[in-house]
C-alpha cells in the first residue's frame, strides 16, 4: 500500500465519527431517493404487467340500456380491436351484523368463457357454477376487510328484490385495483365487486338481451378520445353516459396519481438530502485540508504533484461517499420494501414485485459522489495555489474587527464570552449561514413531510362537519317526486332531510370538455353546502351554473361564459348555460346549480335523486335497517364509515412517512451541527484550551462554542418553518389535484414537532462535543503553536 | 520575604507516551518563598516545564506532595484545580494564547470578569506599557506586543504568582529584554512570586534563586551575588 493511501485510512480513522455521520446524511438522501423511486417503478412495472396480461380495456362506457345487436357496430368502431358488453348494476349489499349499508357492483359474467378484457384471476375457491342460482365470486380484498369465508350468505336488494346470494369465490380484477364506492378513498370494507352468472343478472334487471357497459380495446396506436366519441355517438339513444378513456378510469386515476407522488417524493425530497451532505462533506473537507496545511506543504516539498494531492482528497470524499451509497442502498431497499407492502394493502395486484433497478443505485451514487467531488476541489484549490514554503508557514492570525453594534457604540452591552460568540459568527458568515441553512433545511424536512396528517385532518373536518354534513346519504335509483322527502323526514330518526339532484354531464366549453355531474341544491340547503378553501359559503345564482375553480380552469372559461351541457341521462338535453361563478372547492369537479333551475333545464318535473339525513345517533341502526327495505333506495351511505376507512389507510401511512421523514431529519441535523461543533472545536481548542489554564470551567468554555451553535439553530429553527411552509405549498403545487385539493395547512404542532425534533438533534449532538471539550488537552496547547 | 507559598516533597511524574513510559519528574523537594524570583534552567526533557504545570495547577504528580499556601495539589480535582488557577495562578506562554476574536482590553478582560479582587483592564495594559493600544486586536500587534498582553492579563487579577514558560522563546532580543522588564517590575512592585522557565542561561542573572533541573531532579541551585536589573543583561 502507497503510504498516501495509508494517511488516508487513518485520516478516515480519526475522523470516524464524522465520517459516519456524513455518511448517514448521503444515506439518506441516497436511501429516500432508491426507495421512492424504486417504490415508484415497481409499481409501474405491476400496473403495466397487470393490465397487459388481464388486457385491461381502453375505453369504458356505460349506458341505461342498449340492445345486444348494437355489439356488432361497436366493433366496427375505428381502431377497435375488440369490444366487450356486459351488464353492471350497483345495489344494496348486506351481511349478517353489519348495519350500516354496503354496495355491491354486480357485474355478469359468462362463467363458461370468462371475459376476454378485464380478465378475471381466481385466488380462492372456483367460479360460480354456470347455470347455479345465487352463487357469485367477490373481490379478494372486501372478503379479507370484512373477515368473510367461502360460503358466506349475504343480502342485495336486486330491482327492489331481496336475493339471497353465496360467496364461492375471491378475484382480482384490473378494474378493481383501487376499489372505491366513488370518492378517491380506499374503500374496501363498505364495496365488493360481485361476479355474477351473466343471465342471473340480466333477468333480475329486465336486460334480457340488453346491455349497459361496454368495454373496448383498441388497436395499437388508436386513439382513445377518437374511439370513445364514436362509441359516445353510438350510445346516445341508449341512454349512454359518456365513455371515458383508461386516464378517467376510477381505478387506474387514483393508482396512478398515488405512483406520480411517489416519483415526486421520490426526486424532490433526496435532492435536498444530497445538498445538505455536499455542503457538510465540503465544509468538513476545507477544514481538513487547512488543518494539514503543513503535511501538504511537506508533500509538494517531497515531489508529490498537485494531481497526487488532489485525488488524496479526492478519495478521502469517495470512501465517505461509497460507505453513505452502500447504507443508503440497504436503507432505499428496506424504505421500498415496506412503502410496497403499504400499497399491496390498497393497491390489489395479481403479481406485486418489489424491483431495484440498478440505474437507481447508479444515479444515486453518482450524484452524490458528483456533489462531494465539487465539495472536495473546492477546498484543495486554495492549498494547492501555494507555494510550499508558504504553505509550511502557519497561516497568519485570524483578522477580527469590533462587532457591528460595537461600532455604533454599544460595546458595553455583551460580555466577553457573548464578544468572543458574536464576532466568530461574524467573521466566518458563510459557515455560520451554512449551518443555519443545514439546520432549517432538517426542520423544512420534517414540517414537509408531516404536514400532510395536518392536511388531511383540515379536509376532513371541513368536508364532513361543514361541506357534506349529511351522516346518512341516500341516492335513488331512478329520480323520484320530490314530495319523497315528506316520506324521508317521517322515517325513524330523521332529524333533519334535504333532497338534491344529481345529472350526469359533459360540459364543454370550445374544444375542451369534461364529464362530470351537476348538483342541484334546495334554497338554503344546510346539509351540502359549497365552501371555497378559506370556508366562504358561495352563493348559487339563479339561472347559472357555479364550477369548481379547477373545473371552470380545465374548462377555460370564467364567469358570464357560457358552457355547452350535456345532459347524459333523462331527455338527454343539451343547452348553453352560464356560468355564474368559481368556487375554489378542495374536493371534486363540480358543478352546482338551484334544484329548480337544474329540473327545468332537464326538462322535468320536481324531480329528485337523492337525498342527505340528519339522524339520531342512537335511532341510526333502526334507520339504516329501514333503509335496506326502502325499493328506491339504491346506495345509503354513512358518512361515518368513509370517515373511518379513510382515517384508517391514511393515518398508517401518513405515520410511516411522518416517522421516516422525522429520522432523515434528525440525522441531517445531527449531521450538521455535529460536523460544524467538531470542526469549530479543532480549530479552536488551542484557544479554549487556553481559556481553561487561565481558570475558566468546562462549563464556560463549553458556553463559548455550544453558545454560538445555539444561536444557529436558534435562528435555523424559525427560518425552517418559514423553508417547511414554502416546502408545503411545493409539495401542494405538485401533487395532482382533480380529485381533491389538500390544502396547505401546517397546524402549530407540527411545527412544535419539527423545532423539537431538530433541537433535540443539536442537544444530542452538542453533549457528544461537551464530552472532547471536557478533555481538552491543556497543557499540550502551551507547548504548540496553533 | 515570608513563609513559603509553594512546597514540594518527592514528587514524581510519570507519563506514557504510547508505549514507552516517561519519567518527568523523579524525585523533586522544593519550597518558593513569597515574593522570590525563580528561574527554572535545564535542557529540554529535564521536567522544568512538567513542574512548572505541577505548580500551575495544570497537571498533577503521580506521587508525592505539593502544596500553596494552605492549598494541597497533589491530590485535587479538575474543579479544585480550576478555582486554584482562576483565583492565585497568572500564566504567561512562550506563544502567548491571547484569543483572536477579542481586543487587548478585552483578553485582559476575560480574567478580570472571573476574577475576585481584580485590578481595571487598562490599569493592567498600562502596567505592561499598552495603555495605547486598548483597542487592537491580537493580529494588529507585534509578537512583543501580544506577550505583553498576555502578561497584562496574567497580572490584571493580582496573582501570588506568576508562571512563565519561555516567556521570550518567540520574540527578538529587545523584545524579549522590554518583556523581562515587565516581569521583574511585577516581581518588585507587586510582590508577585515569579517562576520563569528558560533555555537562556542570562535570564538567571534576574534571579534571586536559580534552580537546575536535569533528568526529572534538581540538579543544582545558585543564588546571585547581586540581582540584575534586564537592563545589565544580555546575551
Amino acid at each position: 500500500m502507497r503510504s498516501l493511501d495509508r494517511k488516508l485510512l487513518r485520516d478516515l480513522w480519526s475522523l470516524k465519527t464524522q465520517v459516519v455521520s456524513i455518511a448517514l446524511v448521503i444515506a439518506c438522501g441516497i436511501g429516500g431517493f432508491i426507495g421512492s423511486l424504486s417504490t415508484h417503478s415497481s409499481l409501474l412495472w405491476s400496473r403495466q404487467n397487470y393490465y397487459d396480461t388481464a388486457r385491461f380495456a381502453h375505453v369504458f362506457a356505460t349506458a341505461k340500456r342498449a340492445p345486444a345487436s348494437l355489439e356488432a357496430k361497436l366493433r366496427e368502431i375505428p381502431g377497435v380491436a375488440e369490444a366487450e358488453t356486459r351488464v353492471v348494476r350497483d345495489a344494496q349489499l348486506s351481511l349478517p351484523g353489519v348495519v350500516p349499508p354496503m354496495i355491491a357492483r354486480l357485474i355478469g359474467v359468462d362463467f363458461q368463457y370468462l371475459p376476454g378484457m378485464n380478465r378475471l384471476t381466481l385466488k380462492t375457491g372456483r367460479w360460480p357454477a354456470p347455470g347455479a342460482k345465487g352463487e357469485v365470486a367477490v373481490n379478494q380484498r372486501f372478503l379479507e376487510a370484512r373477515g368473510l369465508k367461502l360460503g358466506q350468505q349475504m343480502r342485495v336488494l336486486l330491482n327492489g328484490k331481496l336475493e339471497r346470494l353465496r360467496l364461492v369465490g375471491t378475484a382480482l380484477s384490473p378494474e378493481y385495483i383501487y376499489a372505491t364506492r366513488g370518492g378517491g378513498m380506499p374503500d374496501d370494507e363498505w364495496f365488493a365487486a360481485l361476479w355474477i352468472e351473466e343471465q342471473a343478472l340480466a333477468a333480475a334487471f329486465n336486460m334480457e338481451g340488453a346491455f349497459n357497459s361496454v368495454l373496448l380495446r383498441l388497436q395499437h396506436g388508436a386513439s382513445s378520445e377518437a374511439a370513445a366519441a364514436a362509441l359516445d355517438r353510438l350510445l346516445e339513444p341508449y341512454g349512454g353516459f359518456g365513455a371515458i378513456g383508461r386516464t378517467d378510469q376510477l381505478s387506474n386515476k387514483i393508482v396512478t396519481q398515488e405512483i406520480n407522488q411517489q416519483k415526486i417524493f421520490g426526486i424532490v425530497l433526496p435532492a435536498i438530502f444530497l445538498v445538505v451532505a455536499a455542503f457538510i462533506l465540503n465544509v468538513v473537507l476545507h477544514r481538513q485540508v487547512n488543518a494539514q496545511r503543513g503535511e501538504i506543504a511537506a508533500l509538494k516539498a517531497l515531489g508529490y504533484p498537485d494531481r497526487d494531492i488532489a485525488v488524496h482528497y479526492l478519495k478521502f470524499a469517495s470512501v465517505i461517499v461509497l460507505l453513505g451509497v452502500a447504507l443508503g442502498t440497504w436503507l432505499g431497499q428496506w424504505l421500498g420494501g415496506a412503502m410496497t407492502g403499504l400499497y399491496t394493502e390498497v393497491f390489489h395486484f395479481p403479481e406485486f414485485h418489489y424491483r431495484l433497478e440498478p440505474w437507481l443505485v447508479l444515479t444515486g451514487a453518482g450524484a452524490a459522489l458528483a456533489a462531494a467531488a465539487g465539495g472536495a476541489l473546492a477546498a484543495i484549490r486554495g492549498i494547492l495555489r501555494l507555494r510550499a514554503a508558504e504553505a509550511m508557514r502557519a497561516p497568519a492570525p485570524a483578522a477580527f474587527r469590533p462587532l457591528f453594534i460595537e461600532r455604533l457604540g454599544y460595546a458595553s452591552l455583551l460580555t466577553s464570552s457573548q464578544r468572543m460568540i458574536m464576532r466568530n459568527l461574524e467573521r466566518k458568515p458563510v459557515r455560520a449561514a451554512i449551518t443555519v441553512v443545514g439546520i432549517a433545511g432538517s426542520v423544512a424536512i420534517v414540517i414537509g413531510g408531516t404536514f400532510w396528517a395536518d392536511a388531511i385532518e383540515w379536509f376532513m373536518d371541513v368536508q364532513f362537519n361543514r361541506v357534506q354534513r349529511a351522516q346518512v346519504s341516500v341516492g335513488f335509483a331512478e329520480p323520484v317526486p320530490r314530495a319523497a322527502l315528506w316520506q324521508l323526514e317521517r322515517l325513524p330518526g330523521v332529524k333533519q332531510a334535504e333532497v338534491t339532484r344529481a345529472i350526469p354531464v359533459r360540459l364543454r366549453a370550445g374544444h375542451r370538455s369534461y364529464r362530470t355531474g351537476i348538483t342541484g341544491l334546495a334554497d338554503g340547503a344546510q346539509l351540502q353546502r359549497i365552501l371555497d378553501a378559506d370556508l366562504r359559503q358561495a352563493r348559487l345564482v339563479p339561472g347559472a351554473m357555479l364550477l369548481t375553480t379547477r373545473l371552470a380552469e380545465q374548462l377555460a372559461v370564467s364567469p358570464g361564459d357560457l358552457v355547452q351541457a350535456e345532459l347524459l341521462e333523462g331527455k338527454r338535453v343539451k343547452a348553453a348555460v352560464r356560468v355564474g361563478g368559481t368556487v375554489d372547492e378542495m374536493a371534486g369537479m363540480n358543478a352546482w346549480m338551484r334544484l329548480e333551475d337544474l329540473n327545468r333545464l332537464a326538462r322535468e318535473g320536481e324531480v329528485v335523486s337523492g337525498a342527505g339525513l340528519l339522524v339520531d345517533r342512537a335511532a341510526e341502526p333502526a334507520l339504516l335497517e329501514r333503509l335496506k327495505n326502502v325499493p328506491a333506495a339504491a346506495v345509503v351511505i354513512v358518512q361515518r364509515t368513509l370517515v373511518d376507512t379513510f382515517r384508517e389507510t391514511s393515518a398508517r401511512n401518513v405515520l410511516f412517512f411522518t416517522a421516516v421523514l422525522s429520522v432523515f431529519a434528525a440525522t441531517i441535523a445531527v449531521g450538521v451541527v455535529y460536523n460544524n461543533a467538531r470542526i469549530q472545536l479543532a480549530e479552536r481548542a488551542w484557544e479554549l484550551a487556553s481559556l481553561r489554564v487561565l481558570g475558566f470551567t468546562r462549563a464556560e468554555v463549553s458556553v463559548l462554542l455550544l453558545g454560538e451553535l445555539g444561536l444557529e439553530i436558534a435562528a435555523a429553527i424559525p427560518l425552517g418553518f418559514v423553508a417547511g411552509y414554502w416546502l408545503a405549498a411545493l409539495f401542494i403545487a405538485l401533487m395532482p389535484s382533480d380529485v381533491i385539493a389538500f390544502p396547505l395547512m401546517i397546524f402549530p404542532a407540527t411545527y412544535v414537532l419539527a423545532g423539537a425534533v431538530v433541537a433535540a438533534a443539536g442537544v444530542a449532538s452538542a453533549l457528544i462535543v461537551r464530552n472532547r471539550i471536557d478533555n481538552l488537552d491543556l497543557v499540550g496547547v502551551l507547548k504548540t503553536r496553533e | 520575604m515570608s513563609g513559603p507559598v509553594f512546597q514540594a516533597r518527592a514528587l514524581t511524574k510519570t507519563y506514557r507516551m504510547g508505549e514507552a513510559k516517561v519519567h518527568a519528574l523523579r524525585g523533586v523537594d522544593l519550597e518558593i518563598r513569597a515574593g522570590e524570583f525563580i528561574v527554572l534552567l535545564g535542557p529540554s526533557g529535564s521536567g522544568k516545564s512538567t513542574l512548572l504545570n505541577i505548580l500551575g495547577g495544570l497537571d498533577t504528580p503521580t506521587t508525592g506532595d505539593v502544596r500553596f499556601l494552605e492549598h494541597p495539589l497533589a491530590g485535587a480535582d479538575e474543579a479544585e484545580l480550576t478555582r486554584y488557577r482562576r483565583e492565585h495562578v497568572g500564566f504567561v506562554f512562550q506563544f502567548y494564547n491571547l484569543i483572536p476574536s477579542l481586543t487587548a482590553r478585552e483578553n485582559v478582560a476575560l480574567v478580570t470578569d472571573i476574577a475576585a479582587a481584580p485590578m481595571p483592564a487598562h490599569e493592567a495594559l498600562d502596567w505592561v506599557g499598552l495603555g495605547a493600544r486598548l483597542d487592537h486586536f491580537p493580529s494588529q500587534l507585534s509578537g512583543g506586543e501580544q506577550q505583553r498582553v498576555a502578561i497584562a492579563r496574567a497580572i490584571a487579577k493580582r496573582p501570588q504568582v506568576l508562571l512563565c514558560d519561555e516567556p521570550t522563546g518567540a520574540l527578538d532580543y529587545e523584545t524579549g529584554k522590554l518583556v523581562l522588564e515587565v516581569i521583574a517590575k511585577i516581581n518588585l512592585e507587586l510582590g508577585t512570586t515569579a517562576l520563569v522557565i528558560t533555555h537562556n542561561a542570562a535570564i538567571s542573572g534576574m534571579a534571586d534563586r536559580v534552580l537546575r533541573l536535569g533528568n526529572g531532579k534538581i540538579v543544582g541551585e545558585e543564588k546571585p551575588p547581586r540581582k540584575l536589573t534586564p537592563a545589565e543583561i544580555s546575551w
